[in-house]
């Protein structure tokens, strides 16, 4: 099994080795690359989605986690500062709450969280690994439990077939996870008039960029249809960020620099008009505020200096706030743009 | 060391218009439309020009369409089968030549 950068005492677990990297090439900066087309300062637009991560703890160990999530991890979040994001998002107006992790149902106060979020009225969407399902007994209800509070439910799945998705999952991950979908499947979700969402996340297994969202989906359903009788709702398509475990891969891969060029080389202003930190809010699992869950990686934190902490969320300065940028960010950009849910453009 | 084909060139495909823009961009402009998604997908052409790559044996284009095809979604069964018809294509192209040889042998035969 892959272990975490951490564990390994990997250098890339520091943010600031990864920053040093990410500045290690010759290509325009990102914040240059704004100006050239007139997109600095990336300024927020109003706040429709808080994104929580609520630790770092998973049962995989992709290959290409840019959280370096893992067994290992024990960043979780507690249930005060969970509290403490219910008392944030009651401040604002957002629509949705996203839930995120590693696989946030391992967190002890997950199922506590959700039922609370729930009592809020806003939609939730939880990103399920699938595998976690079938993981432990504990976590077999879970379909049921998602479906009890109409949980949107998004799923990763690199491809219809089991050597791209172990290769980027781990082995066996493919066949957990079409059986996990059976069961999403059984409860209803991803059934047409369930009101029951499952979508999937099509991430590329390897140093190149995603295909276009709308034909892998058209692809993606007739073969889990036929192959395995599964259904979802919508597939998006998601750049991998040259952070933690993809950049220590694409180092180790040698595909770092060509990799880069190519994200620069793709930079798209409409896609960057378009990207999710401009209407989102990411709090990490002790409680800090970010633009996105890669600067929470990066340790990126917002630029609003008296609200940087869940305890100090203020709605007002966030809510008018500059976006940190860095090279990680043509990622975001590249061709039709990329984001927690999906292409932009 | 150096050798006739440089991976890096192929960067620098754009700038063969330095010596004669005029054509390049018709040539440019042609092959932007030629990929672009109409009676065939962008992932059919996409596999149509791995194939002829491998045919033509052209270095430059085999890492292209390699990265190209996977960035339209196909994975490694799919690139190996496209190349399985060039070589077909190229096989039976050789072998129905064997009709020609067989009709001289025996306009040359008693």
């Amino acid at each position: 099994m892959i272990k975490s950068l951490k564990s390994l005492g990997h250098e890339l677990t520091e943010s600031q080795k990864q920053l040093q990297l990410l500045q290690l090439t010759n290509l325009m900066p990102f914040e240059d690359k704004l100006k050239e087309t007139n997109l600095f300062p990336l300024t927020t637009i109003p706040m429709e989605i808080f994104q929580i991560n609520v630790g770092k703890m998973c049962n995989q160990v992709c290959k290409h986690c840019h959280v370096d999530a893992g067994p290992d991890r024990k960043e979780i979040m507690s249930r005060e500062t969970m509290q403490d994001c219910i008392n944030a998002i009651q401040k604002t107006n957002v629509y949705t709450v996203d839930l995120t992790g590693g696989a946030p149902e391992m967190n002890p106060d997950f199922r506590w969280f959700v039922e609370e979020l729930s009592k809020l009225g806003k939609k939730i969407i939880v990103r399920c690994n699938l595998t976690i399902i079938q993981a432990n007994k504990k976590y077999h209800d879970l379909p049921d439990f998602f479906k009890k509070h109409k949980i949107e439910v998004i799923s990763s799945l690199p491809y219809f077939s089991a050597s791209k998705t172990d290769a980027q999952r781990g082995e066996g991950v493919f066949e957990k996870s079409i059986r996990a979908l059976k069961l999403l499947n059984e409860v209803g979700y991803g059934k047409e008039g369930s009101g029951l969402i499952l979508n999937l996340v099509y991430n590329p297994a390897g140093a190149f960029l995603p295909a276009s969202q709308m034909a892998l989906e058209k692809e993606f359903k007739l073969k889990l249809k036929s192959g395995f009788d599964i259904e979802f709702n919508s597939l998006f398509a998601i750049t991998n960020l040259p952070i933690s475990r993809f950049l220590d891969y694409l180092v180790s891969s040698k595909n770092y620099e060509s990799y880069m060029e190519k994200l620069v080389a793709a930079y798209n202003p409409i896609a960057a008009t378009n990207v999710m930190c401009r209407n989102t809010i990411s709090v990490s699992w002790d409680g800090f505020l970010y633009d996105c869950d890669f600067n929470q990686m990066l340790n990126l934190k917002v630029a609003t200096h008296n609200s940087q902490h869940v305890k100090d969320f203020n709605f007002d300065s966030l809510s008018q706030r500059n976006i940190i940028v860095n090279q990680h960010c043509y990622g975001c950009t590249a061709g039709s743009g990329s984001s927690c849910g999906g292409s932009v453009v | 060391m150096n050798t006739y084909y440089n991976p890096d060139d192929l960067k620098k495909f754009g700038k063969i218009s330095e010596f004669e823009p005029n054509l390049a961009k018709k040539f440019f402009d042609y092959y932007g439309e030629v990929f672009k998604e109409g009676a065939l997908t962008e992932r059919e052409k996409s596999l149509i020009a791995l194939a002829v790559a491998h045919t033509i044996q052209c270095p430059y284009c085999i890492d292209a369409y390699t990265q190209d095809t996977m960035e339209k979604g196909c994975d490694e069964a799919q690139l190996m089968e496209a190349v399985h018809v060039a070589a077909s294509i190229r096989g039976g192209a050789t072998l129905v030549h064997g009709v020609q040889m067989m009709n001289k042998y025996k306009e040359l035969s008693m």
